[in-house]
């Protein structure tokens, strides 16, 4: 603590992760302070609290892309600052390494979320320092609110003492006898002092020490479903997404990519494009070509008449040769992890043990908002705007394409019409700043298409399966053969980083489950990288929960015991199965209506045990979903009616894949182009979804992808319990009608 | 701007009303909704020169100080996730109540089942539909 008091105000930010985090100054590079981004404008009293003549504002450097993340974000602050909600005002903020995520490489260590072992909160702790050294100001992994909820509710603390101290020191009143509320400091006779008239002087003392946050059982915003800040703009159309934001004299472009994806452009014609109404010029950018016109739809329909040679993808043709690739995998040479090995399965599984294989799809992500950015170079400085995971890295790809220092390029990150993993790539973000470059002086928005959107994704991998297992007197032998690419390879590799060892999401969702088999082993297997893969919504969970519980599901059928039972039987962590526990109390299990089945599937992802229930019924037109039920375990549960809608909205987005999801790739390349061969799951198609949310995890946790991974596995369990039918491939649409 | 051009693009680049949203462009989704007298329209396949009537965007149906129904209903149940689809799903939901005050359910999966959401807001979709129902029924 005593460090802490003189590291000067701008520093605060890492000083109240040494505190809090638990963290030794190891380094001198790791106390090297981080400029405050937001220093100089109006009164910025920490990195997170900024304050004007017009109010309060605080920034939520997390991307919104429909999570509720900036809400929360903006609570935890607003909590400790005493601002009522209807005073909260947020931004995003500036793209700045001093918004790093210190959460978020958590999932990489070697430990199981569920090991609270001293070793296993070292590791973790200690993945802080290199989260810092990489200055990654990243949204995904879930990571927002476990990385946010105590160095958000410090910020907001220290700014609420600083402002009580700056009251103390103009009134002459002992601090003691100030108290805080609505947004001002209250003297012992009541006259109150707006923050807004207080700020400059806050901001211009040390901050102090952090003070002993609020215990829940005085929170007033926290633990309550709030209003989202977000919600009357989105629903009045007058939110901002980066299509919507407008500079005077803007032109619109549209990219054409090249279809072999990643690969680059052999040769273009633009005579034809040129000649057409509106167009302004043709820029060759990377991957593909733009077309720059008067309007969106000019840039789409000249895009259409520019001829380009492509260059040839260095991948394999066709999604046959793809799974092929993979089903060789399991092998020796290709062993990537073997992160568990409880027990001895190779005594135990005999050469009649049960044994199966599951294979899965590439997937696109499909948001609502196809990849989109603008930029505007001009007088040596570079405006972005891009809805995006990873405003850091725009910043990094911004100053390469420009030759500008990053002190003269700001990234804004407005609202995003779906993030799913796919905005943590920059290749439509690079498109855009090449154009404005090419453009200089003039503000550019570059809009994909639809069909180019669905083409040129960082698609989540194909993988596959391969499971031995026995049941004997209760005791289960579980041998569980995982084959992917590595999608932290790809990614990473992308954005020009080497991340070395064993690749986490290749197993991720399946090493850590907290069953207590007596032989359990989970072996991963690296597939060569091929074709270019990405993060997806819960990434590896997302195939992981449907192999490890579609033949936990059959282990149990086998061993003639009833699903629900069965994992309750070798479950061997307390809140994993009371959520187990509350979904079957939920839907009252074992007494499913004349007519319907019901699945069961669990998963533990990114540290929250999910378990979910679907019920399904057989009608003239197909399967039908009739209800579905779930349950998560956030720990701390800060916003319950937000935490509903996610994971509502993860299971619905597991559900479409599940049922229908699969990109298939032909001469190299992606087959689907729209909706119509790649949807979602429509309103009809949706169950009633009932949500319960637990807190008997020990920490705080993040709740946008958990949602998601068992959906999968729970459908297609239900669809056995029906039909006999055991699914060991999706999409399921393939081998069963749906209605 | 060109009389070929859908309505969707007229809208948003020329006129700069972005309230409308581009989602597909084939008028699979449902993003791009309007009125065109009363009557739910995918602005992304109607040609300017082919608008006869007066449209109404999601800017017109009602504004932050003075919301639709439909509208009210939506923040009263905390529907958008992302928001990007939620334009079109407020113009094809109050399209559906001028014409059907006190519709079914399935009335609601049909009416609405052109329009798609990501996010997988349907659930709460639902249940503002009928809350904007009862209350347009006064």
């Amino acid at each position: 603590m005593g460090k802490v008091k003189t590291i000067a105000r701008r520093t605060f930010l890492v000083g109240s992760v040494a505190i809090l985090g638990g963290v030794a100054f190891g380094t001198y590079a790791y106390k090297k302070p981080i400029a405050n981004p937001i220093a100089g404008k109006a009164a910025a009293i920490t990195p997170y609290v900024l304050i004007d003549a017009s109010g309060v504002t605080l920034i939520t450097p997390r991307a919104e892309m429909g999570q509720g993340v900036q809400t929360t974000l903006a609570a935890l602050l607003a909590e400790e600052m005493d601002l009522d909600w209807d005073q909260v005002r947020v931004m995003h903020g500036p793209a700045s390494r001093a918004y790093f995520n210190a959460a978020i490489l958590e999932e990489g260590v070697p430990f199981a979320p569920t090991n609270d072992s001293w070793l296993a909160e070292t590791a973790r702790g200690a993945m802080h320092i290199p989260a810092k050294f990489l200055g990654m100001q990243i949204t995904g992994g879930s990571s927002s609110t476990p990385d946010a909820y105590e160095k958000m509710r410090a910020a907001g603390a220290v700014a609420r003492v600083a402002l009580v101290s700056a009251a103390a020191r103009r009134t002459g009143l002992a601090e003691d006898d100030l108290r805080t509320e609505r947004g001002a400091v209250v003297l012992p006779d009541g006259v109150r002092i707006d923050y807004v008239d207080l700020a400059v002087d806050a901001a211009a003392s040390d901050l102090p020490d952090v003070p002993p946050l609020r215990a829940r059982a005085a929170w007033r915003l926290l633990g309550r479903s709030l209003p989202r800040v977000d919600m009357v703009a989105k629903v009045t159309g007058t939110a901002q997404f980066t299509a919507d934001i407008r500079h005077p004299g803007m032109l619109f472009a549209t990219a054409r990519s090249n279809p072999g994806l990643w690969a680059g452009v052999a040769s273009y014609d633009a005579t034809a494009a040129l000649t057409m109404p509106g167009v302004v010029a043709v820029v060759p950018v990377p991957n593909g070509v733009a077309v720059v016109a008067a309007s969106t739809w000019a840039a789409f329909k000249a895009m259409e008449a520019v001829e380009i040679e492509w260059e040839a993808a260095p991948y394999a043709a066709t999604d046959g040769e793809m799974r092929a690739e993979v089903a060789a995998s399991f092998v020796a040479e290709r062993q990537d992890s073997r992160k568990r090995d409880d027990g001895d399965v190779d005594s135990v599984l005999t050469a009649d043990a049960f044994a199966a294989e599951y294979a899965v799809p590439y997937l696109a992500h499909a948001t609502m908002e196809p990849m989109t950015a603008g930029a505007w170079l001009e007088a040596g400085r570079l405006r972005v705007w891009a809805g995006n995971q990873l405003p850091t890295q725009v910043l990094k790809e911004a100053a390469a394409i420009t030759g500008l220092d990053e002190a003269a390029i700001d990234v804004e990150t407005p609202v995003m019409g779906g993030g799913f993993g796919r905005r943590a790539e920059m290749d439509f973000i690079k498109q855009a700043i090449t154009v404005a470059k090419a453009m200089e002086g003039r503000p550019v928005l570059l809009t994909w298409t639809r069909e180019e959107d669905m083409t040129h994704d960082a698609y989540r991998p194909m993988a596959m399966a391969r499971v031995r297992g026995a049941v004997a007197d209760g005791k289960v032998a579980f041998d569980l053969h995982l084959a992917a690419p590595a999608v932290m390879e790809s990614q990473m590799g992308r954005l020009g980083m080497n991340i070395p060892g064993p690749d986490a999401t290749i197993v991720q969702g399946a090493w850590e489950q907290p069953y207590g088999f007596a032989d359990y082993r989970v072996t991963g297997y690296r597939v060569p990288a091929g074709v270019p893969v990405g993060s997806w919504r819960s990434v590896g969970a997302s195939q992981n929960a449907f192999f490890h519980e579609s033949a936990v599901d059959e282990l149990a059928h086998l061993a003639g015991v009833d699903p629900l039972e069965f994992r309750l039987s070798q479950i061997a962590h307390d809140p994993s199965r009371k959520v187990l526990e509350a979904v079957a109390a939920a839907c009252d299990w074992g007494n499913t209506p004349a007519g319907r089945a019901r699945g069961l599937a669990f998963c533990l992802s990114f540290g929250v045990p999910t378990a979910q229930v679907i019920e399904v019924a057989q009608t003239p037109a197909g399967l039908r979903m009739t209800n579905a039920w779930a349950a998560v375990d956030v720990g701390v549960a800060l916003d319950p009616a937000n935490i509903e809608a996610q994971v509502q909205g993860g299971m619905i987005y597991g559900l479409s894949a599940a049922i229908s999801g699969e990109i298939t790739f032909a001469n190299g390349y992606v087959q689907q182009t729209n909706f119509p061969d790649y949807d979602g799951l429509r309103m009809w198609q949706c169950p009633s979804i009932a949500v319960q949310i637990l807190e008997n995890g020990t920490k705080i946790r993040g709740i946008g992808e958990p949602g998601t991974p068992p959906a999968a596995p729970a459908l297609a369990n239900a669809i056995f319990a029906l039909t006999g039918q055991r699914i060991r491939a999706l999409p399921l649409n393939k081998a069963i009608d749906f209605a | 701007m060109p009389g070929d051009t859908p309505l969707l693009w007229a809208l948003r680049d020329g006129l700069n009303l972005t309230g409308t949203k581009y989602g597909c462009g084939v008028a699979a989704c449902g993003a791009c909704t309007v009125h065109v007298d009363g009557v739910a329209v995918r602005s992304c396949q109607l040609a300017l020169g082919d608008v006869a009537g007066a449209v109404t965007t999601i800017e017109g149906l009602g504004t932050p100080d003075a919301m639709h129904a439909v509208q009210a209903a939506w923040v009263q149940h905390q529907v958008a996730q992302c928001g990007y689809c939620q334009s079109g799903q407020v113009m094809q939901a109050a399209a559906l109540l001028a014409e059907t005050p006190a519709p079914s359910d399935v009335q609601i999966d049909d009416a609405m089942g052109g329009n798609l959401c990501r996010c997988g807001t349907y659930p709460r979709i639902k249940a503002a539909v009928l809350t904007a129902a009862t209350a347009l029924r006064g």
